[in-house]
């Protein structure tokens, strides 16, 4: 059975196109002049260039962290580019039909058009291509509410005062080495704020794709949730085939008033690299929410399949009391794929609940590496967190990897952690086949069945399109 | 027509030989009882016969319904009607009993160029089979075998059994760990499915279940091969007087 079932074809990286735009690009390398450069290209206002140089400098200072269980070998970050903007037609395209065709006809081989998006399915899109925003859908009407949702370069030239107030707030400039180069040289981003006891009507997305070789992305989200109001927002990713690695270094920020509610989807399908493990998108993100209002809550959940290393902890800071944290997560590695992610959950303020839900699914020679951490400080007075970890194995050479951190210093708190490892059995197959399923079909049933506790907190359309990827990352991977 | 036909099989599971060239016909109607002692190479039958993998065939031919079955797959063994109904049936997380069967189902439908049942018509027919073993409908909703207790897995094996209308099922061990009433239950559920174009081959241990389910046949497996068959009035001599007897006789053949 063994051999019957890694023989099974293997399905290759479906979004390995590359779009033929011309391009606004920098020179390689990073310096002062190269931030500045970015923000200049931006007409930043004088606040953000500061805030940038400010990032910048303290980057030099920090050193690329070595306590991830990932393996890679040094990045140059000289041997980068740290800003490639399609060249428009016209300065600023101010609606769809002033895009690129051709950007546009990438997005459509992706299959989401964004006239599509606009005129059928209720979805709004933030595209970020490359490093700007390209569009953003629906924007009219989330206006009518009082909802800001843009590219992140709009809202510092039009809501100056709500990016100063929130930018940084969560993940400070100095936060960690992928945070402040982030910091310094981000193109662009998404940008939503969602006015006092408004409930945002649709789910707002951000679709992103590496387009422009030896390029870094670096976009900078912010989520703003203000008193009583809700948000859903889902993050979908890809990048085309590339043999050498490209880095992606993102920072979301979320915050959530009084009684706010923000739910934050991921599905990242950046391309994960060959079979032989060339190649690939090194994923390392900061991602964060802060439940700054009493009764507030954040609800992280991710759909991890692709990329070569993925380095990234959705977190929540707990501090308004009552408030609740929810990290849901799958997480996927093949052939030579690494992924060391988790959550930290930060209870500050009294009765706080989070909930932590991980599944881990390890297959070929991947390397599968959960780390969480609890953190339940003084005043946190009936503070409660359930986490649970679960790792499926699917073959003999791949790795799970459990790293959980608990930090409690009040007495009143209780904790709750559970952890399996499993690996599909050949029963199990064989169970299915005989009941005459095909081999490959029985491992996805049993791969979903292992992960239905996360895909049922996305959002329906997400969950169906996580489900599919997910079989695609695991054809031809079982033995 | 024979509907099965075993021919000189020898199987091994590593480097041991498990089955050492046995020959059986079953045709269509019939139920065949197959006893033995430990280790006698009953249950390995059974999976050959559903294509586990790592059971060696090494020489022999399994004929099934005029086709080399020893060269199908086995999810095409599956959908070309047979049915192992196993002795520890595997518990698989998050995925709904009832959703599972109806992929199956499905499936063997396809092969057999017939409609699929969506989730309604399924129910439909779920019920009415669930109602016969006297099963809890709430066991549907249940993940496949996931805490399930050891008479409820046998019973939901049954019950697989009766929704996919296998053309040979095969029962490996069925009634170990049965209490009577279970047994009964069971027993009823198989009952149900003698047809006249239908094969069933119990594997069991003990003579008890045959009050239940009477066979036309029982055939005695020692040391991989059938050495004895005959009708029921054999299970009651096996029952009084054990396998020494026979196991003396196969060391003489």
């Amino acid at each position: 059975m063994t051999a019957s079932i890694e023989s099974l074809a293997t399905q290759d990286y479906k979004y390995g196109f590359v779009t033929d735009v011309e391009s606004d690009v920098a020179p390689y390398g990073l310096n002062e002049d190269i931030v500045r450069l970015i923000s200049s290209k931006k007409n930043e206002p004088a606040f953000m260039l500061e805030w940038r140089l400010k990032a910048y400098r303290h980057w030099l200072t920090l050193t690329e962290p070595t306590w991830p269980n990932v393996h890679y070998p040094k990045i140059d970050y000289q041997d980068i580019i740290y800003y490639s903007a399609p060249k428009a037609k016209q300065p600023g395209p101010k609606s769809l039909s002033e895009v690129d065709p051709e950007v546009l006809a990438t997005f459509n081989k992706l299959g989401i058009s964004l006239q599509e998006q606009e005129r059928l399915t209720g979805v709004a899109i933030d595209a970020v291509f490359d490093s700007v925003s390209v569009a953003t859908t629906f924007k009219a009407k989330l206006g009518e509410l009082g909802i800001i949702f843009c590219s992140f370069s709009e809202a510092v030239l039009n809501h100056p005062e709500l990016v100063k107030k929130y930018l940084g707030s969560v993940v400070p400039v100095g936060d960690n080495f992928f945070a402040a180069l982030n910091s310094a040289v981000f193109s662009d981003g998404s940008f939503c704020y969602i006015p006092k006891g408004v409930r945002c009507p649709m789910e707002l997305s951000t679709y992103f794709r590496i387009n422009a070789m030896n390029t870094g992305q670096f976009e900078r989200t912010l989520i703003i949730a203000d008193e009583g109001s809700y948000v859903s927002y889902l993050e979908g990713c890809t990048a085309p085939m590339r043999d050498t690695n490209q880095l992606h270094a993102a920072v979301v920020e979320l915050v959530a008033l009084d009684n706010a509610q923000i739910k934050y989807s991921t599905v990242q399908n950046w391309y994960p690299g060959d079979k032989e493990g060339k190649g690939g998108i090194y994923n390392f993100v900061t991602k964060r929410g802060k439940c700054a209002g009493i009764n507030s809550k954040i609800s992280w959940t991710q759909v991890e399949t692709g990329s070569a290393i993925t380095w990234k902890y959705p977190s929540c800071i707990l501090l308004g009391d009552n408030s609740v944290g929810e990290f849901y997560s799958v997480a996927v590695v093949n052939n030579y794929q690494q992924a060391d992610t988790g959550t930290k959950m930060i209870h500050i303020g009294k009765n706080t609940r989070s909930t932590i839900v991980s599944k881990g699914i390890s297959a070929g020679r991947g390397q599968n590496t959960y780390r969480g951490m609890v953190k339940i400080q003084k005043g946190a007075t009936g503070a409660r967190n359930y986490s649970q970890c679960d790792s499926l194995l699917l073959g003999d050479k791949c790795g799970a990897h459990t790293f959980p951190y608990v930090e409690v210093k009040n007495s009143s708190s209780q904790m709750e952690h559970e952890a399996s490892t499993s690996k599909i059995g050949e029963d199990q197959l064989f169970y299915c086949q005989q009941r005459g399923l095909a081999a490959e079909d029985a491992v996805s049933l049993i791969v979903n069945g292992f992960c239905k506790q996360v895909f049922r907190e996305l959002p329906m359309e997400f969950a169906v399109e996580a489900q599919k990827l997910l079989n695609v990352s695991l054809e031809g991977s079982v033995g | 027509m024979n509907l099965l036909e075993i021919k000189n099989l020898h199987a091994k599971i590593g480097n041991e030989e498990i089955l050492k060239g046995l020959n059986l016909t079953v045709r269509a109607g019939e139920v065949h009882a197959i006893m033995g002692p430990n280790g006698s190479g009953k249950s390995t039958l059974a999976h050959v016969l559903a294509g586990r993998e790592n059971y060696q065939v090494t020489s022999g031919e399994v004929i099934y319904q005029g086709k080399n079955l020893l060269e199908m797959a086995p999810e095409m063994r599956a959908r070309e009607g047979i049915f192992l109904a196993f002795q520890y049936p595997v518990e698989i997380p998050g995925v709904g009993n009832s959703y599972f069967l109806r992929t199956a189902l499905n499936e063997i439908r396809k092969h057999r160029g017939l409609e699929e049942l969506d989730a309604l018509e399924f129910l439909g027919l779920a019920r009415q089979q669930m109602k016969l073993l006297e099963m809890d409908e709430s066991l549907l909703n249940r993940a496949v075998n996931e805490g399930f207790s050891g008479g409820e897995k046998k019973r939901n094996e049954i019950f697989q059994m009766s929704v996919l209308e296998p053309r040979l099922a095969l029962l490996d061990e069925t009634d170990s760990g049965l209490d009577i009433d279970a047994l009964r239950i069971v027993s009823k559920g198989v009952n149900a499915l003698r047809a006249p174009d239908r094969a069933i081959i119990l594997v069991t241990h003990y003579q008890r279940l045959l009050d239940y389910i009477v066979p036309d046949f029982v055939h005695v497996l020692a040391d991989g091969q059938i050495v004895k068959s005959g009708d029921k009035s054999l299970a009651f001599k096996l029952e009084e007087q054990g396998y020494a007897w026979l196991e003396k006789d196969a060391a003489n053949l």
